[in-house]
């Protein structure tokens, strides 16, 4: 269920199966593959050498050494906020009692090392029943990728506030994180991160996301710019009734690595969640990575969930891998599936578009918006609408000076 | 006075055994204001033709010209085609999701005429045009083609015909799958297109039933790659009664 396949359109290559309710049982997965280990002791976890299932799509070599012991000392980054007025963002030191509080303990080396050695954090807080007015935009600007750094980011939505959260990542770095979300009851939270970096970034993070009882997330990571960008999303729910859409959008050039693995561990009742990753990738060596674990316990009775991956291949040389996990340990469920597809451009969208007039690049333009459309509408934020619609405009910019 | 001239047409496609040839020298002429039925059992080549002249990547020309108005029409790029007046309305138009009806239409339109249309005239130009082939206005805001009914499609192809209007329009098939209303609908746009004047049709079709709603002037029997017969409406209605079955030995 990997790789180019290069006879499916995106129109008519979407591999799916459901399970309804009452098909408990195991997806032929791996058993019990989703439970996993997880250690605040860094030794406690290997340094990876690229042959593990979690690393073995990942360039190593390309790390700086981030995932064996490279110092995450550096400052190399500014970081500029803009909020809304009535949300806090404060900086803390590397002891902060906020660091955390969404119950997360590093699943990998990188995760660990940059929890141990981040000396400084953000705690960005919606205060409880706000409802705010804007978008609050952390942007984070590296300066060098000589020097890693370690980052720590804790969002908290507390108790029916209704907040966007937008996380932007630019410029140079070599730069390990973690990014703790905190959805509180009731709470509806929009958290975008946005990763536009300079060519020779090189950014592995971790995100653990903690939904509260009835609260609704909206969580996405979009990935334009950086050498490698390996982002791990885990989620869970702190009580019954939460809402959780896991959105991406990433646009691949020759030569980069982009990595999404997700984890929706659903350990309540009555919760639901929906993935949906989407990518377009061109160039030589361009190569997009998505993992999406879902585990539905015994005790997560009546939940509903979903997850797909569409990735569209604009050329030749590059490579994209899909891989969903379905792990179900109850059949009381409303359902649960998943669908994952990687097409060729369709031949025949720019045929029928060019037999009304248009023009073949005008025609790729509108296929690959369009493609990306339903993504960026479910986002929901109208400020980033404009920002992200040029960076595909931008990218396709690339493509076609390539092919001139 | 728009004149599409076929002559000596031979078309060949891509197979794992080599190429393979599916139109053997066909030669039609097609003069404004003429209507043209191509009537074939399946396999024919019918639906070969109309793809070769619009340009399909997937079709050789191996032999043969296609000239609209003395123009070598198989020297231009798909959009260049349009541009210069063809129009195939196809059997399965493909979904693009992701973009509307409304934002397709006009940069259609704006392709075809080198210009954008005057924002108040178009509005009102397809408003007209939808109500005319029964189409709900919240179809504008639909995705193009996606999750649309065979009908849907079809009725969609034949709005693009009256609001792109060019000078000479290929129909395949645009009556398969179609019920008795929604063929009437789609025949009456035909029509409408057809009494604008100068303008050349070219009908493809299985079955006769079309014509009873659009008569034809000129009815030619695709066999096998090539026109095995010409004649007037009267063709029609022979093989209305006797089928393909005394040109290929086949009931299709």
């Amino acid at each position: 269920m990997t790789i180019l396949d290069d006879t499916t359109s995106p129109q008519h290559g979407l591999t799916e199966h459901s399970h309804g309710a009452g098909a408990g049982r195991a997806d032929g997965h791996g058993g019990s593959s989703l439970h996993r280990f997880a250690s605040f002791d860094v030794d406690a976890h290997p340094v990876p050498g690229g042959r593990e299932e979690a690393w073995r799509f990942t360039p190593m070599v390309r790390l700086r050494g981030l995932h064996v012991d490279t110092p995450l000392d550096g400052h190399d980054y500014e970081i500029e906020v803009d909020a809304d007025p009535q949300v806090h963002v404060e900086t803390g030191e590397g002891d902060d009692t906020r660091r955390g509080v969404s119950g997360y303990v590093p699943i990998d080396r990188v995760s660990a090392r940059a929890w141990a050695e981040a000396d400084k954090m953000i705690a960005v807080t919606v205060p409880r029943e706000v409802v705010t007015k804007r978008p609050t935009v952390v942007r984070l600007r590296g300066l060098s990728a000589e020097k890693a750094a370690a980052g720590h980011v804790v969002v908290t939505a507390e108790a029916f506030s209704r907040a966007v959260v937008v996380l932007e990542y630019e410029g140079s770095a070599a730069f390990a994180e973690n990014v703790e979300v905190v959805v509180e009851d009731g709470a509806h939270l929009t958290l975008v991160s946005l990763q536009d970096w300079a060519g020779d970034a090189v950014h592995l993070s971790h995100h653990h996301v903690r939904v509260g009882r009835d609260a609704t997330v909206r969580h996405a990571v979009i990935t334009f710019g950086g050498d490698v960008v390996r982002v791990g999303t885990s989620l869970d729910y702190s009580g019954s009734g939460g809402d959780a859409e896991l959105l991406g959008m990433y646009f691949v050039d020759a030569g980069q690595h982009v990595e999404n693995r997700l984890f929706v561990d659903h350990n309540t009742p009555h919760a639901f969640s929906n993935v949906e990753y989407k990518g377009a990738l061109q160039g030589t060596g361009a190569h997009a990575v998505w993992v999406g674990d879902v585990l539905i316990r015994p005790e997560a009775l009546g939940i509903k969930t979903f997850e797909l991956n569409r990735n569209l291949v604009l050329t030749d040389g590059a490579r994209a891998d899909s891989v969903p996990n379905l792990e179900i340990e109850t059949g009381e469920i409303l359902g649960a599936g998943h669908a994952s597809a990687t097409g060729r451009f369709d031949d025949e969208q720019l045929f029928y578009l060019q037999t009304r007039g248009i023009p073949e690049d005008q025609a790729r333009r509108l296929v690959v918006r369009g493609f990306f459309a339903s993504l960026i509408n479910k986002l929901g934020v109208p400020e980033l609408v404009g920002r992200l619609g040029a960076a595909v405009e931008r990218e396709l910019a690339v493509s076609e000076a390539r092919q001139s | 006075m728009t004149t599409l001239e076929i002559h000596d047409l031979h078309v060949s496609v891509a197979t794992e055994s080599g190429p393979k040839e599916i139109l053997r020298g066909v030669d039609l002429t097609v003069r404004a204001g003429q209507i043209h039925a191509i009537m074939g059992p399946n396999g024919s080549g019918k639906s070969t033709l109309a793809y070769s002249i619009a340009g399909h990547p997937k079709y050789t020309v191996t032999r043969g010209t296609v000239t609209l108005d003395g123009e070598n029409v198989l020297a231009m790029k798909v959009d260049v085609r349009a541009r210069a007046g063809l129009f195939l309305a196809m059997q399965y138009p493909v979904e693009v999701p992701g973009v509307s009806v409304s934002n397709f239409l006009r940069t259609a339109k704006t392709a075809v005429d080198g210009q954008a249309p005057k924002l108040r005239t178009w509005v009102k130009d397809v408003k007209t045009a939808m109500e005319e082939l029964a189409i709900d206005p919240a179809f504008a805001e639909r995705d193009l083609n996606t999750g649309f009914s065979g009908g849907e499609k079809k009725r969609h192809e034949i709005l693009q015909l009256e609001l792109l209007d060019p000078r000479l329009a290929i129909l395949d098939e645009t009556d398969s799958g179609l019920d008795i209303d929604a063929l009437r609908v789609v025949a009456n746009g035909v029509n409408r297109f057809h009494a604008r004047g100068g303008k050349g049709v070219l009908l493809i079709t299985h079955y006769t039933r079309i014509l009873r709603y659009i008569t034809p002037d000129f009815v030619h029997v695709f066999v096998d790659g090539r026109i095995a017969e010409e004649g007037g409406p009267d063709l029609a209605e022979k093989l209305e009664a006797e089928g393909y079955v005394s040109y290929a030995g086949t009931s299709a």
